[in-house]
């Protein structure tokens, strides 16, 4: 099993290009979701954040990709604050998987060329390639894509960005066991070709599978390593029973 | 009677058709009967009203500039109408009045400019009115179609954002569909006329004994300047209401957070 993590071990020795600095975040006349969070997010690695449901996991990679911008706190992309960076540039570098597929109307090129629209057909041959899909997708009706398919086809798109960084947002979720595989093992090749991956899950098995370094949230804050232990321990164990 | 004079004796005959309906209201217990006469009374009050009112400004002998606040009176309503028929609409009162001003602007600068119609109180209230009016119902449907489109397609237009697309582009596709709903009645209505039904202008000046073929010719004119209108106003709210659904950075407003 993997070995917890605490918020400590986030400067480890390899420099993070995407650093989440003590944020929080609050919803205008609402509820902080976050408490001051800080996690680094390194290239070639897959970096998974667990815990809770209503911990802030989603809410905290929204920040990476700056759909949401943090309260107090900074985030970081190769050391420049995200504030003061383009965010069409910023997003075309740290890509976002989301939760559940989300196909645009039309066919699998036609959505390719959202991401890209000067990219060539075997250039979209080369991303779908990637994620484990033919080139006769291309002429497919997204819409008509397997949960699967469509989750592949959603990484090809974000692909097609070249980003240095990888938010998914338990993008295995809605997918059945054979497919969480497949996604959790594409998941490990991009880590492999050195973009940095974040997985978000609360499966903790998963958490064993597919994580190098892994992040407990708990209640919008880090979890001491204390806490990161227990959690990660005690979700074993009432798997296992 | 000649053809241009109803008179009170003409106006009571045709209320008896709304007798009528009220009959057939109670006949099929429909419970509207106390609507029908409600609408029917307040119809006229109002009309009446107005008439009076339009004698004055209408008046040959009357200062123009009446007509013109007539219209900016006029703009004022239609923005309040715009407002308490599209209450989910974040800052629909701003966006209507401003898009009914832009309307009476460009339309009527091309009436006038080019001299279709003379710029008389008896061309400007009307005009502006009809354009206003049509103006307001497609402006109400584009904004409600705005909104509805960009909240149940949320998480669509956050994943076009979040390829590195500008607001612009990532809400395209769903504006477009908004502004489509609102201008394809418009067009179905325009290329209607004529074979389905007569329209108002038209029939008016009929009625008033205007030559047909002069009564079509201003009617045309009066159609191409509501197209127009429309067009122009959905155009104005569908940006307008876009941008403010938006931040600066290129991100999704909540919608109940983009009405504060």
């Amino acid at each position: 099993m993997l070995a917890p993590m605490g918020p400590e071990s986030t400067a480890s020795a390899t420099p993070a290009i995407l650093d989440f600095e003590a944020v929080s975040f609050v919803v205008t006349g609402g509820p902080k979701i976050l408490d001051g969070v800080s996690l680094g997010v390194p290239a070639g690695l897959v970096t998974v954040v667990t815990g809770p449901s209503g911990a802030g996991k989603s809410t905290l990679l929204r920040l990476g990709n700056r759909l949401e911008v943090p309260t107090t706190g900074v985030v970081r992309f190769r050391g420049a604050d995200l504030a003061s960076v383009d965010p069409r540039t910023l997003r075309r570098n740290v890509g976002m998987v989301f939760q559940r597929p989300v196909p645009f109307a039309g066919s699998v090129r036609a959505n390719l060329a959202v991401a890209d629209p000067k990219s060539t057909d075997q250039e979209m041959s080369v991303v779908l390639d990637r994620v484990g899909l033919d080139a006769s997708f291309l002429d497919r009706v997204a819409d008509d894509l397997s949960g699967g398919e469509a989750q592949r086809m959603c990484i090809a798109r974000t692909l097609l960005t070249t980003p240095d960084v990888i938010l998914m947002d338990e993008p295995t979720a809605s997918l059945d066991p054979e497919n969480r595989l497949g996604i959790e093992a594409l998941a490990r090749e991009l880590a492999t070709e050195g973009i940095g991956v974040v997985w978000i899950t609360h499966d903790l098995d998963q958490v064993d599978r597919i994580a190098d370094r892994a992040f407990v949230l708990i209640d919008g804050r880090n979890a001491s390593e204390e806490e990161t232990a227990a959690y990660l321990t005690r979700g074993m164990s009432e798997e296992e029973s | 009677m000649n053809a241009t004079h109803v008179g009170w004796a003409g106006l009571l005959g045709s209320f008896v058709l709304v007798v009528v309906a009220i009959a057939l209201s109670f006949s099929q217990r429909l419970q509207l009967s106390r609507s029908m006469l409600w609408a029917s009374a307040r119809a006229a009050v109002q009309l009446l009203l107005v008439g009076f009112a339009l004698r004055l400004v209408l008046d040959p002998n009357a200062y123009v500039w009446w007509a013109w606040l007539w219209v900016v009176i006029m703009i004022g309503f239609a923005g309040f109408t715009i407002r308490s028929r599209a209450k989910e609409v974040p800052g629909i009162f701003f966006l209507g009045t401003a898009s009914m001003l832009a309307v009476v602007v460009v339309s009527l600068s091309v009436i006038f400019g080019f001299g279709v119609f003379p710029i008389e109180g008896r061309t400007i209230v009307p005009l502006a009115g009809m354009m206003i009016g049509n103006s307001m119902t497609a402006c109400v449907l584009v904004g409600r179609r705005i909104v509805g489109e960009l909240s149940e397609k949320s998480d669509e237009v956050e994943a076009r954002l979040a390829l590195g697309q500008s607001w612009q582009d990532a809400s395209r596709p769903y504006v477009r569909s908004a502004l489509r709903t609102a201008l394809v009645p418009q067009i179905e209505s325009t290329k209607a006329v004529g074979l389905v039904f007569l329209p108002g202008a038209m029939t008016g000046l009929v009625l008033a004994g205007v030559d047909a073929v002069d009564a079509v010719t201003v009617q045309l004119a009066i159609m191409y300047l509501i197209l127009g209108s429309v067009a122009t106003s959905v155009t104005v709210i569908g940006l307008g209401l876009t941008r403010r659904v938006f931040t600066s950075d290129h991100r999704l407003r909540s919608i109940e957070r983009a009405t504060h």
